[in-house]
């Protein structure tokens, strides 16, 4: 733990720190919203529709009178929930078809990695997009269709460990002994490949937040009245020059968590690898 | 050097084919009738039967993934449903608005990421260099959808300096490009800093300060030049990213571009105009990727074609 939390030369790694502290609060406040939320995210307050700032509501209110505050703690829960169920899902499929590729060769990895190349050619969220337009708007479908662009970087990244592990003494040596292809990769390669993994699922959770965001803003995410901060900011786009308020805080929400994840994914990276930051990445 | 581009362009086949299936089985392996979907929950039998006919859904599958693939390469992918006009005019018509805006914003991120970067790495851990990369941090941390809004509440609700959106003229590019490029600086200008580093440890960087060269002298002339040649590819392939990036930044800004034709389409459930949007911007992607690869191929002596 003091190792990870000390940086280059023994230096205090601030990104790390930084980063976990941010994202920890984002996670506590999506875990404990129905106790420190003000209100309930789905109170309407048709009289005080737009209102600004006030002792009763922080932040202020939305369109239905709604707290902002308290739907953006709740929104936590939906940007958050989506970011770790997705990467977990693509951390897994990749893992498996990657260190599978790499392991076999041949046939198998020609087939996953073309079949990584095809889903590689969609760029951003374009393909969640396109399969959510056809699975239509609900959380699972957000899910499945994040997932669908999440898994390829996993898959080239444990391909590639794959490939170098194969070669190194104590595959030979299990390979040597008689160990199944299964037990090899089971214990001997993914082990391994959890440190480089760790860092890109860190990165990878800020994508999924972003993709989430995106498809609510594009109204193909979470429905109305779910609280996600993708909708609240189309929502609050049409009331730009009259409340500017329900723009700003969901926005800040976003960029404050995605930094937060990111800090941590460079500060991990630091601690994992040290000659990444030595090379100057 | 022409057998190169030649086997690069014959890679590039099956990865297109495989787009244009997966494009073509989206649509088609969902749960439920799409012509159901477009028409609405209350459409008559007799309606959906007939929308079945006009967009073949009444044909074997494979006769129709021939025919769809067909289309493709004759530039012919049916009509809108709505418009009535055709799917590939309708995407030529919108697509140079989305190629300026993509192109002026890589123009941006280019000219803010390469000084910024450089200027990171020649102040290598001074508060210049983790004030430039905490810059580029919150860049690539900004989605556009963040980003955007607050720009049009600064730029043009308080200041009134740029139009909050459509396209009118230079002017009405700015806001968009920048929304739509600032992830793309952060991008270049961490990779600037990193790769401007690694050539200033160089043997020929050391051997031009040996000879007396100002610090000046040796970061612009010696290490930049040759540290821009990784800068200058990422931002090609970048190039395609910007195009689906464009999807939301047009939303965005009202720009009458490809990326709201998608999202219109999509929210239309106009099927056959969703589907040509999304295989245009995937296809351009692919085909900016090679020209990419195949230029820096040409430019850099060190890429050995076999």
């Amino acid at each position: 733990m003091k190792r990870i939390l000390a940086g280059k030369a023994g230096r205090v790694n601030v990104p790390l720190i930084a980063g976990a502290a941010v994202t920890s609060a984002f996670v506590l406040a999506a875990v404990f919203a129905p106790w420190i939320a003000p209100c309930s995210p789905f109170d309407q307050d048709l009289f005080g529709g737009l209102a600004g700032p006030g002792a009763d509501h922080l932040l202020g209110q939305d369109r239905l009178g709604r707290d902002i505050l308290t739907r953006i703690i709740y929104g936590a829960r939906i940007s958050l929930t989506v970011g770790f169920v997705t990467v977990g899902i693509s951390v897994l499929l990749g893992t498996l078809l990657g260190t599978a590729a790499g392991f076999f060769g041949g046939r198998v990895d020609e087939v996953i990695m073309r079949t990584c190349d095809v889903f590689l050619a969609f760029p951003g969220i374009l393909l969640a997009i396109a399969v959510m337009a056809v699975l239509g708007p609900s959380f699972l479908n957000v899910v499945v269709a994040l997932s669908l662009m999440g898994w390829t970087g996993f898959a080239r990244l444990a391909r590639g460990q794959t490939l170098s592990l194969r070669e190194r003494e104590f595959v030979v040596a299990a390979v040597a002994m008689g160990a199944t292809p299964a037990r090899i990769i089971g214990r001997h390669i993914i082990p391994n490949l959890a440190a480089p993994l760790t860092v890109e699922a860190t990165f990878a959770v800020a994508a999924a937040v972003v993709g989430e965001a995106g498809l609510s803003f594009l109204g193909l995410g979470a429905q109305p009245p779910t609280p996600s901060w993708g909708a609240m900011l189309a929502e609050g786009r049409q009331f730009l020059l009259i409340a500017p308020s329900l723009t700003i805080w969901p926005g800040l929400a976003i960029m404050l968590t995605v930094l937060g994840i990111n800090f941590l994914g460079d500060g991990l990276r630091d601690a994992m690898d040290p000659k990444s930051k030595l090379r100057g990445e | 050097m022409r057998a190169y581009i030649i086997r690069r362009l014959i890679g590039a086949v099956p990865v297109a084919w495989g787009v244009v299936t997966l494009v073509f089985f989206i649509i088609h392996l969902t749960p439920g009738d799409p012509a159901q979907i477009m028409l609405g929950e209350s459409a008559s039998a007799a309606d959906v039967e007939e929308l079945h006919r006009q967009l073949g859904l009444d044909k074997p599958i494979l006769t129709q993934y021939i025919s769809f693939i067909g289309g493709v390469l004759t530039f012919d992918m049916g009509a809108s449903i709505y418009t009535g006009k055709g799917v590939v005019s309708s995407i030529f018509a919108v697509y140079p608005a989305t190629l300026s805006l993509a192109l002026c914003s890589m123009a941006l991120a280019i000219v803010v990421a390469i000084p910024l970067g450089a200027m990171a790495a020649a102040r290598k851990d001074t508060a210049v260099d983790r004030g430039a990369m905490f810059a580029s941090l919150l860049g690539v941390s900004t989605p556009t959808f963040c980003a955007g809004p607050l720009l049009i509440l600064i730029f043009a609700v308080e200041l009134g300096w740029f139009p909050a959106s459509g396209r009118s003229g230079l002017v009405s590019l700015v806001l968009p490009s920048i929304t739509l490029g600032m992830a793309m600086a952060a991008i270049l200008s961490r990779l600037t800093r990193s790769t401007l580093i690694e050539t200033l440890g160089e043997d020929y960087v050391t051997a031009a300060r040996a000879r007396g060269a100002s610090g000046r002298m040796v970061l612009f002339k010696h290490a930049l030049a040759n540290a821009l040649l990784p800068v200058v590819t990422v931002a090609g392939l970048q190039l395609g990213a910007l195009l689906a990036g464009a999807v939301i930044t047009e939303t965005i800004f009202a720009w009458p571009g490809l990326g709201r034709l998608t999202v219109e389409a999509i929210n239309a459930r106009d099927y056959p105009l969703a589907q040509g949007c999304v295989l245009t911007i995937a296809l351009s992607y692919l085909m900016v990727n090679i020209l990419v690869d195949l230029i820096y191929a040409a430019i850099d002596p060190r890429i050995k074609y076999q």
